[in-house]
C-alpha cells in the first residue's frame, strides 16, 4: 500500500496525465454529457436566480447540476492528493522559469503551487493583489463566457472535435495570454 | 506556462488532444451508444469568429494573470489555497458581467 502511494505521489508524467483527461472526456461522452468546467460560472449564475434580470442566464439549472458534481469532484481529489500523495519534491520547474521570477522578486518559485508572495490573503487588498487575483479571475470569467469555453472545452474537446472554431479560441488564448505576459505583467509586478 | 520554459503542460494538452481526436474518430466510426443506448452525437460549435477569437484573449489576459484556467482554480481550492475562493468568485463576476453586457457585444 505504502508502495503505491508513493508511486502515486511522485509528479505524473504529461503523457499519462494526457491520456486520462481524454479519459475524463469519454467518461462524459458516455454518460450524455460533455466534458467543459467553465461553464458551472454560468450554472452558479443561474442558481443564485441572474436569470431573473439577466436573460442569458434564464435556464434550468437542475439540467446542469452533474457539471457542478463534476467539480465538487475536482475539489475533492485535490483535497485527496493533498492530504495521501502529497510529493515532498519541489515542482519540476525549468531553471529558467525560476531564475526569471527570481529576478522578479518571487524567491522559491516551485516550493509550492502557487507563489505565496503574489497570491495569499494578506496581499488580496493591495493594488497588485486586486489587479492579480480579482481582476484576473474576472477575466477568466468574462473572456471563457465570451468565448463559449476554456482550456477544457475549447482546448481539449473542441480541438479533439476539429472545430476551427475552437482553433480560434485556442489561438485567442495564447495571443492574449502572451501580451499579458511578455508586455504587461512586468510592469503589473512592481505594482 | 506561457513562457514555454517547460514541456509539462504543452505534452499534456499536446497528448490529451492527440488521443483525444482518435477517441473521437473511433467513437464516430463505430458508431457508439451513450448509456441511454442513444448514438453519441457531437454538437457542432455555432458559427463565426468574433466571440472566440476576442472571448479567447480576454481568457488568455485572465489565465496568465491568476495562472490558472477554471479546472485547477477548482483543484487547487481543493489542494487547500483557499485564496482561490475570492478568485473563483470574482471569475463567476466575470461571468455576470458577460451576460448582461452580452447584446452590445460583438459575437
Amino acid at each position: 500500500m505504502n508502495e503505491i502511494q508513493a508511486f502515486l505521489s511522485q509528479a505524473w508524467p504529461w503523457y499519462v496525465s494526457g491520456p486520462l483527461i481524454t479519459l475524463i472526456m469519454f467518461l462524459m461522452f458516455y454518460f450524455g454529457k460533455s466534458f467543459g468546467i467553465s461553464s458551472t460560472f454560468k450554472t452558479a449564475c443561474s442558481i443564485v436566480g441572474a436569470g431573473r434580470y439577466i436573460p442569458f442566464f434564464k435556464m434550468d439549472w437542475r439540467n446542469q447540476i452533474w457539471n457542478m458534481v463534476f467539480v465538487v469532484g475536482a475539489i475533492a481529489g485535490g483535497v485527496i492528493s493533498s492530504t495521501y500523495l502529497k510529493n515532498p519534491e519541489p515542482i519540476q520547474l525549468s531553471i529558467d522559469t525560476v531564475e526569471r521570477l527570481s529576478e522578479l522578486g518571487i524567491k522559491n518559485a516551485g516550493a509550492n503551487y502557487l507563489p505565496e508572495a503574489l497570491f495569499s490573503f494578506d496581499t488580496i487588498f493591495t493594488l497588485k493583489g486586486l489587479v492579480f487575483m480579482i481582476f484576473g479571475g474576472f477575466l477568466v470569467g468574462f473572456g471563457t463566457r465570451y468565448a463559449g469555453g476554456c482550456t477544457s472545452g475549447h482546448g481539449i474537446t473542441g480541438l479533439s472535435k476539429l472545430e476551427p472554431t475552437s482553433l480560434i479560441a485556442v489561438v485567442g488564448f495564447f495571443i492574449g495570454g502572451l501580451i499579458m505576459t511578455y508586455f504587461v505583467l512586468p510592469y503589473l509586478i512592481q505594482l | 506556462m506561457f513562457r514555454f520554459d517547460s514541456i509539462h503542460m504543452y505534452g499534456l494538452l499536446g497528448t490529451a488532444v492527440i488521443t483525444g481526436a482518435l477517441l473521437i474518430f473511433f467513437v464516430k466510426k463505430s458508431r457508439m451508444k451513450n448509456i441511454d443506448g442513444d448514438l453519441i452525437k457531437f454538437q457542432p460549435n455555432e458559427r463565426g469568429y468574433r466571440k472566440y477569437l476576442f472571448g479567447g484573449i480576454i481568457f488568455g489576459f485572465g489565465w496568465a494573470l491568476t495562472g490558472a484556467c477554471p479546472g485547477p482554480m477548482y483543484i487547487l481550492l481543493g489542494n487547500g489555497f483557499f485564496i482561490f475562493l475570492p478568485i473563483l468568485f470574482s471569475a463567476f463576476l466575470g461571468t455576470l458581467a458577460y451576460g448582461w453586457l452580452r447584446p452590445y457585444l460583438p459575437h
